[in-house]
């Protein structure tokens, strides 16, 4: 790790007022953002919110339409040269060479950034990754968690101060998820800033600060318990039988917001407490429902961002 | 219930599953704008381009004169070699020297000299002759114009009102013909090095021409651009290895030319090997620049095809070059294979040197930097 690494809460990512669009799709509006150094923040959001166009942009790879930013000091408009030399970019799709061999792809990534000695740190980065004795083995022929972490491996071989991830673990295996994520968060210990898109919400709870993007818009971001509180949604969990049909009713009530399936119960919430009692009363009555007070969980939080954009959105 | 429907009509299920295969082809057709595009310029401008532009009887064909005397009869027999509409003279030469050097060069395909007393023999009887040098690597080209000079034997003089008793009197001189460089007029003597050619502008263009598409299309070029490395740098990196793979094609094509064909090698093999290098990193300029241009490697394949052909065809490989119109003349010009052609015909057959071929290597680099700055400046830098 280079010394000469600024300290631990300065600020590594910081943009404003991002837009992008492709033709007449507008797919990232007006976002801002803060990271700092030595923080994994995840970025979440539904499938086409915006995530990894964001992510393009702050490497360089897509020029924004609008707003500014800088990336490790660097002005992502004007430094991206200086950009790349220090930002570590993972892409969604494997793209690493299929027809060569592991250490053949180390080497090469060793030798773009200049590295002294390519064949001995990609010897090494492969003994790191516990793929010793497979050296030889061709990238396209790893199975899909270890293609995962070779991908990693070759991110982090430059020692990028920045790390950026774009939905790392789609399609990996829930023991090499959790083992990528014990990796992403030694790297942080040593002082990588991590900006890593998923949407697994179990991984979410692995960052230390999330924003939850979604149509192209930064709907709320801060660490866990401010995102819940920010929310200021009031939640039931309801319990009982044929929830099916309650539920079915409970939507579309005005000041019932959300109306969820949490296996056997039901979670209900809304972003006015005293709408939503008034709306909940009749059905308090019931005595085969129980009615129990609970804090909103994350996806709670989520799924009513995404509906209340969705209106905006459309 | 569906498998014995299926079975008692086997037929069916086969024809909507082939109709389900044209259908999807057809659509996935349509939506690459580019292989519709091919579908219409291959077949109608390759058609009008090539059947206007190849002539297989070549005339006007470039002619250099080299006169020892001048006066009203040898004038009257370069009119009349004019007239038969195969020579055009477009160069005086002051001595042999200056003529060989043309033919070596291509810049002439025949050269006529008129020796010192042809008046002074013709009017004493003596039958003087009229040398005739032909550049005969191409034996097409050369043909048809050597046939139709034994018709001025009996036309040149007979206009001239000075000369009457020459005018009366049949083939008052002779033309000595000389076909240099091919004398027997065989044919691998010149299609050897016109292959040697064009094998290596297919091989490399289609080399290079998938290089920057296989990129993007494996997803490979997401990573690699947000890499500190700069397109110059892509660039060279993935044509350098195939100068190599070329540079072995040459020496195998040559080494079989001479060894089977009986081709010789008249001039310096260190500058054959030279301008063959700089012809094979053209072709893979050119491959590479289709490359940054097509969106898949089947339009890049596509591209290449489409260069090729012209190659082929109005370089002077299969066709005398001198017999199309002045311009197909200009387009095969911006093609390398054209300058590498006279290239080899000349470092080959002719002996030339680097002197008589730096035009054609001069436009081998210009087309080789024009391509590669190109390449450069079309290569996306961002996934915008």
């Amino acid at each position: 790790m280079p010394a000469a690494r600024p300290a631990n809460g300065t600020v590594a990512v910081e943009v404003e007022g991002l837009s992008k669009a492709f033709g007449d799709k507008v797919v990232v509006h007006n976002l801002s953002m803060r990271v700092l150094r030595g923080q994994i923040y995840g970025f979440l959001g539904p499938n086409g919110s915006g995530k990894t166009t964001t992510l393009r942009m702050v490497c360089g790879l897509l020029t924004p339409d609008g707003g500014r930013g800088t990336a490790l000091g660097y002005d992502i408009l004007t430094e991206r040269d200086k950009i790349k030399r220090h930002v570590g970019y993972m892409t969604q799709r494997f793209s690493l060479y299929q027809d060569l061999t592991i250490q053949e792809n180390l080497e090469f990534v060793a030798r773009v950034y200049c590295l002294p000695e390519p064949e001995r740190q990609a010897a090494a980065a492969i003994e790191r990754l516990g793929l010793a004795g497979r050296e030889k083995q061709l990238a396209g022929t790893l199975s899909g968690g270890w293609k995962q972490r070779l991908a990693l491996g070759a991110c982090i071989l430059p020692k990028p101060e920045l790390l950026l991830l774009d939905e790392p673990t789609a399609g990996v295996d829930p023991k090499a998820r959790r083992e990528f994520w014990n990796e992403i968060h030694k790297l942080a210990a040593e002082g990588m800033t991590v900006l890593v898109s998923t949407h697994y919400m179990d991984e979410a709870e692995r960052c230390h600060e999330i924003a939850y993007i979604a149509y192209g818009e930064l709907l709320a971001q801060g660490t866990i318990p401010e995102v819940i509180a920010q929310s200021n949604l009031k939640t039931y969990t309801v319990s009982g039988p044929d929830l099916q049909s309650l539920a079915d009713k409970l939507t579309g009530i005005p000041g019932v917001d959300m109306v969820a399936p949490f296996g056997t119960s039901l979670h209900v919430a809304g972003r006015d407490a005293g709408k939503l009692d008034a709306a909940l009363a009749d059905f308090r009555k019931r005595p085969e429902l129980s009615f129990s007070d609970s804090a909103p969980t994350l996806e709670d939080v989520f799924i009513d961002l995404m509906s209340r954009s969705r209106d905006n959105f459309q | 219930m569906t498998a014995t429907t299926a079975a008692r009509r086997p037929q069916s299920g086969a024809l909507t599953r082939t109709v389900a295969m044209f259908i999807k082809e057809f659509v996935q057709l349509r939506r690459d704008r580019l292989t519709f595009a091919t579908m219409i310029f291959i077949p109608v401008v390759q058609l009008l381009l090539f059947g206007y532009a190849i002539n297989t009887n070549p005339r006007h064909l470039p002619t250099a004169v080299l006169m020892h005397e001048e006066n009203d009869v040898t004038r009257s027999i370069l009119t009349a070699v004019d007239n038969t509409g195969y020579f055009r003279l477009t160069k005086v030469a002051r001595s042999e020297a200056e003529m060989d050097h043309w033919l070596r060069s291509g810049t002439v395909l025949f050269g006529i000299e008129v020796p010192v007393g042809f008046e002074r023999s013709l009017r004493r009887g003596d039958k003087p002759a009229l040398l005739i040098v032909a550049d005969a690597t191409d034996p097409m080209a050369a043909g048809s114009a050597l046939g139709a000079l034994d018709g001025i034997l009996q036309t040149a003089l007979a206009g001239n009102r000075g000369l009457p008793e020459l005018a009366a009197q049949p083939a008052a001189f002779e033309i000595r013909q000389h076909r240099r460089y091919n004398p027997a007029g065989v044919t691998s003597l010149n299609i050897v090095p016109g292959l040697l050619g064009t094998i290596l502008t297919m091989t490399m263009l289609i080399f290079t021409a998938l290089s920057v598409t296989r990129e993007v299309e494996r997803g490979t070029m997401e990573s690699l651009l947000a890499m500190p490395i700069e397109p110059l740098e892509i660039m060279i990196g993935k044509i350098a290895p195939y100068i190599v793979i070329g540079f072995i094609q040459a020496t195998l094509i040559i080494g079989l030319g001479v060894a089977m064909f009986g081709v010789p090698v008249l001039g310096s093999i260190t500058l054959l090997a030279a301008l063959s290098t700089l012809f094979i990193a053209a072709n893979l300029s050119i491959g590479y620049t289709f490359s940054t241009i097509a969106q898949n490697q089947l339009q890049a394949i596509q591209m290449s095809f489409m260069f090729f052909l012209p190659n082929i065809l109005l370089s002077g490989f299969m066709f005398p070059f001198a017999g199309m119109p002045q311009w197909a003349q200009w387009l095969g010009e911006a093609l390398p294979l054209t300058h590498y052609i006279r290239i080899v015909r000349g470092i080959m057959l002719k002996g030339a040197t680097l002197a008589d071929l730096q035009g054609e290597a001069l436009a081998l680099l210009g087309l080789m930097l024009l391509a590669m700055t190109l390449a450069v400046r079309r290569f996306r830098r961002t996934l915008d």
